[in-house]
């Protein structure tokens, strides 16, 4: 069956009228360097040609582009997306690059690369499925082409490694030769996807695409981006939270090396721009500044705290997530109970590369260069700020130095870079923040109590388990309108809830999980992991405080608990089997447990440490099992895995940022420290993908480090520990 | 604003600076050799290390009034002309970049460590490599290193045989 070809001018018809078919429409508009860019000299990046649609371009060299929408700042997740395109797409994996599209070529083209937010470890587990269709219907086209070319039947032909082969002639032609005539076909209506089975590349342990650059200082990041005529800002915004400008004294600094001007920025902050940005820096330190400091300057973590202690046991404001049978009356029953309570710290993202953004204004465009983990977003506070129309505007993407949740859901760098340039029309501005910036003005991880009672009868058997959390929500101060009707933030129940992708993983027979909503006025934020860090602590170093307290083995008491939660078993199994759970350990060294499922994927781990006599921690090794249901490269899960247990032990280990008077304490890695090599643990990775689902990566395997640790420290020293970070606790005098 | 000379991956040069700027945004900003980061500018993290007569230094602290015209200064766009140091190779070889922004700074004490230290235990890895990285690349990091030894004498190997016969 042959396909109607369509000629051109029928074709930019249904560009600008339809989406056709799958929801990938035709292009043919080709973004190029926009006026004011032109203007400035600038070179705004246009994408490549000729695409066959909107994910894959092949050119004539046969030079395989695959658009990525979601952003890579070091998880992996530009090459995993590109191998879930070029596995349908039967390319040459040797000839794959990749490139961003624009969030405002997204608007233009009725979003059809679809969502460009990168958080929650949603980047391949929330976009496989179109992706791939994308690269099987580019597949379709291309064979369609070739048949066309040779006059045979599609049926007749196969594509292989960028290969067309007509079966019964043998004639072969290849991808780049024919895809400019499969760009004006018809996509099919209904393609379908490989059997898993069948997969080459997904499930590869294939190299990163992105490597090469970052081997040698060629990898531009935004704090790198160079633009003709380009100045430089340094900006300082009010550093008690909720605080404004009142006035600064320009002529002070006005005549120091490079100073070009001193602007306001919105209501709160100052920003010096100069030739250089260590200019701007240093004038920036000297400009006298005076701060309306708002109704937030007597704040402090003592005045914290007891808002917090008071959510405890206050019936105000308190919402339920999780509720089975009668857990009072399974407390007042029980043979034995056990308490306790939990205090987890305020923590910063601490990027390596702080927050940047260049802009260029002008009064008919505004156009960003930035990190961000996402692109539409990004568009969106760059149209605020700029006060022209969104479709005036455009985002163009780089690759982050770090985001952590830092960059997805704030893009006040964005805004602040669009308020300076519209103050310097014409002219970019790059603007980025010191680290002193950075570290007072970040999103922080929320602050969070938690009292959990747990009620066991006379056989060690759990038979009630009551968790109050009191602390912090995320959603009512960064996306109140994602909470749900009755005002709960359902975010902050990770790892406590009856079903879903952050499920509890036991069977506790009378059961009561709510959250007292208290929030100080510091800005919480979406942190890798968001609420399961705290949450897998305060659960499963109870588990193993009860365990403990019923006189049995953590792993059997866990394992009793868990009959309705098989891949949860499995990946305690794993970690369990293969750090040799119940053999002894080398002399001195104690293990300890964790299993969680956070972010659709299931992840348990089992840690090694030893405590010496003064007190000091030596984590050893962490054996750690993933089911993430379909494994795209498992040697980036490792990297991951890795990666995330240097994030969430430097969280355990480090991770406090305290206030006073209404400010952050902490300034820069002196007193917020981050794990070093020699704190580092040997890792011992298992992938065990059971199939059948998606789960996500980046962040599940951060929770269950603390918990595993703790327990194993619990092993070491015999005591529990309730607050962090560890740096504060002498861990033979907790 | 006073003429400064330097001498940066082999080349001398000249720029017209206040002399009190660090050398990393001299780099940076005067020179256009961006590989070296800025991070936390108290010296601490790393991101910004550079090679000055081949020991390993941390040029966000390090004044330019400082340095002589002799000064061997290297920088990550110096190592190699074509990624081929022991080090890079090793890196390519295991994936270790994950954002990428620690990793010049990275790439720039390791390779520092094994012109002091050609064999370094994971003991001499630990008290050398003191970088911040966020992402969390240690592990590959170390094993890096130890791989970047191996091609090194595997490399003095193959050009000792080529010298012999």
């Amino acid at each position: 069956m042959k396909k109607e070809r369509i000629n051109v001018s029928r074709r930019e018809f249904i560009v600008s009228t339809t989406v056709i078919g799958t929801g990938l429409s035709l292009g043919l508009t080709l973004p190029v360097a926009s006026r004011a860019a032109v203007d400035a000299g600038a070179a705004a990046p246009a994408l490549s040609t000729p695409e066959v649609n909107a994910w894959v371009v092949i050119q004539e060299d046969d030079t395989v582009v695959i658009r990525i929408a979601r952003s890579e700042m070091g998880q992996g997740t530009l090459t995993g997306l590109a191998q879930l395109v070029a596995e349908e797409l039967e390319c040459d994996w040797s000839r794959v690059t990749t490139e961003y599209p624009s969030p405002g070529e997204n608007l233009k083209r009725d979003k059809v690369w679809r969502s460009f937010s990168t958080g929650g470890s949603r980047g391949i587990r929330g976009s496989h499925d179109y992706v791939r269709k994308g690269g099987a219907v580019a597949r379709h086209m291309l064979i369609e082409a070739a048949a066309e070319q040779w006059d045979v039947p599609i049926e007749e032909c196969t594509a292989a490694n960028s290969v067309i082969t007509h079966k019964p002639s043998g004639r072969t032609t290849t991808y780049g030769k024919v895809a400019t005539l499969a760009a004006e076909l018809f996509p099919p209506e209904q393609v379908e996807l490989k059997d898993p089975k069948d997969w080459k590349l997904i499930g590869q342990p294939i190299k990163r695409l992105d490597t090469e650059d970052k081997l040698n200082g060629k990898q531009v990041f935004g704090t790198d981006l160079q633009l003709p005529g380009m100045l430089n800002a340094s900006i300082k915004a009010c550093p008690i939270f909720g605080g404004k400008l009142m006035s600064f004294d320009a002529s002070k600094v006005s005549k120091m090396p490079g100073v070009r001007k001193v602007v306001a920025v919105e209501d709160y902050a100052v920003a010096v721009v100069a030739d250089t940005w260590w200019q701007a820096n240093k004038a920036l330190e000297a400009l006298p500044v005076t701060w309306d400091n708002g109704p937030n300057a007597q704040l402090n973590s003592t005045s914290i705290d007891a808002m917090l202690d008071e959510g405890l046991t206050s019936s105000d404001n308190v919402f339920v997530e999780n509720q089975n049978g009668d857990v009072s009356k399974a407390l007042k029953g029980a043979a034995k109970t056990v308490e306790a309570t939990y205090r987890y710290p305020y923590q910063h993202h601490a990027t390596m590369e702080p927050m940047n953004a260049t802009a260029l204004w002008s009064k008919e465009k505004c156009e960003v260069w930035c990190p961000t983990q996402n692109g539409e977003a990004a568009l969106e506070a760059a149209a605020e700020a700029s006060g022209l129309a969104i479709e005036q505007c455009d985002v163009y993407k780089i690759h982050l130095g770090g985001g952590f949740g830092r960059r997805g859901a704030f893009h006040d760098y964005v805004k602040q870079a669009v308020a300076i340039a519209k103050q310097l029309p014409g002219i970019p501005v790059k603007l980025l923040w010191s680290r002193e910036e950075d570290m007072a003005h970040g999103h922080y991880h929320p602050i969070t109590m938690c009292k959990l009672a747990g009620g066991l009868d006379d056989k060690g058997n759990l038979t009630g388990l009551h968790v109050r959390i009191s602390g912090q929500s995320i959603l009512a101060s960064a996306r109140p309108q994602w909470l749900a009707p009755n005002g709960a933030d359902r975010v902050t129940f990770q790892g406590f809830q009856a079903d879903g992708d952050h499920a509890i993983s036991y069977s506790v027979p009378n059961l009561l999980v709510e959250h007292a909503m208290r929030n100080p006025p510091v800005p919480p934020g979406f942190w890798r992991g968001v609420n399961i860090n705290q949450n897998a602590i305060y659960l499963e170093c109870f588990i193993d405080e009860l365990a403990h307290a019923a006189g049995k083995d953590p792993l059997e008491f866990r394992r009793k608990l868990m009959a309705d939660h098989p891949r949860s078993l499995a990946v305690l199994n794993a970690v369990a089997d293969k750090a040799g759970w119940g053999k002894p350990a080398a002399e001195g060294v104690h293990r300890g447990l964790a299993v969680v499922k956070t972010f659709a994927s299931y992840v348990a781990a089992c840690a090694e440490v030893s405590v010496d006599s003064s007190g000091k921690l030596k984590i050893h090794r962490i054996v750690a099992a993933t089911d993430p249901g379909y494994a795209v490269n498992p040697q980036q899960i490792e990297a991951q895995v890795e990666g995330s247990f240097v994030f969430g032990l430097s969280a355990l280990l480090y991770g406090e940022c305290t206030i006073k008077d209404g400010a952050v304490e902490q300034s820069n890695f002196h007193d917020y420290p981050s794990m070093l090599m020699e704190e580092m643990p040997k890792v011992e990775v298992i992938v065990m993908p059971s199939g059948g689902f998606w789960g996500g990566i980046g962040e599940p395997t951060i929770a269950v480090a603390a918990p595993a640790v703790l327990n194993a420290i619990f092993a070491a020293t015999g005591k529990r520990i309730y607050e962090f970070p560890l740096a504060k606790i002498n861990l033979r005098d907790a | 604003m006073q003429l400064i000379k330097l001498k940066v991956n082999g080349k001398p040069v000249e720029i017209d600076v206040d002399d009190s700027t660090p050398l990393l945004w001299v780099l940076r900003e005067q020179l256009d050799l961006t590989g070296t980061k800025y991070a936390c500018g108290i010296g601490l993290c790393g991101s910004c290390t550079v090679h000055i007569d081949g020991n390993a230094v941390r040029s966000c602290t390090l004044p330019v009034s400082s340095l002589k015209a002799s000064d061997n200064i290297v920088t990550i766009e110096g190592l190699s002309a074509d990624s081929s140091h022991p080090v890079q190779q090793a890196w390519k070889q295991l994936d270790v970049p994950q954002c990428g922004y620690c990793q010049p700074g990275m790439i720039m004490s390791a390779a520092a460590l094994l012109e002091s230290n050609p064999e370094p235990t994971d003991t001499d890895i630990d008290a050398n490599i003191t970088n911040i990285c966020r992402c969390g690349t240690f592990n590959r990091v170390r094993k890096g290193i130890h791989l970047a030894v191996e091609i090194k004498q595997s490399a003095y190997a193959k050009n000792k045989g080529g010298d012999a016969s």
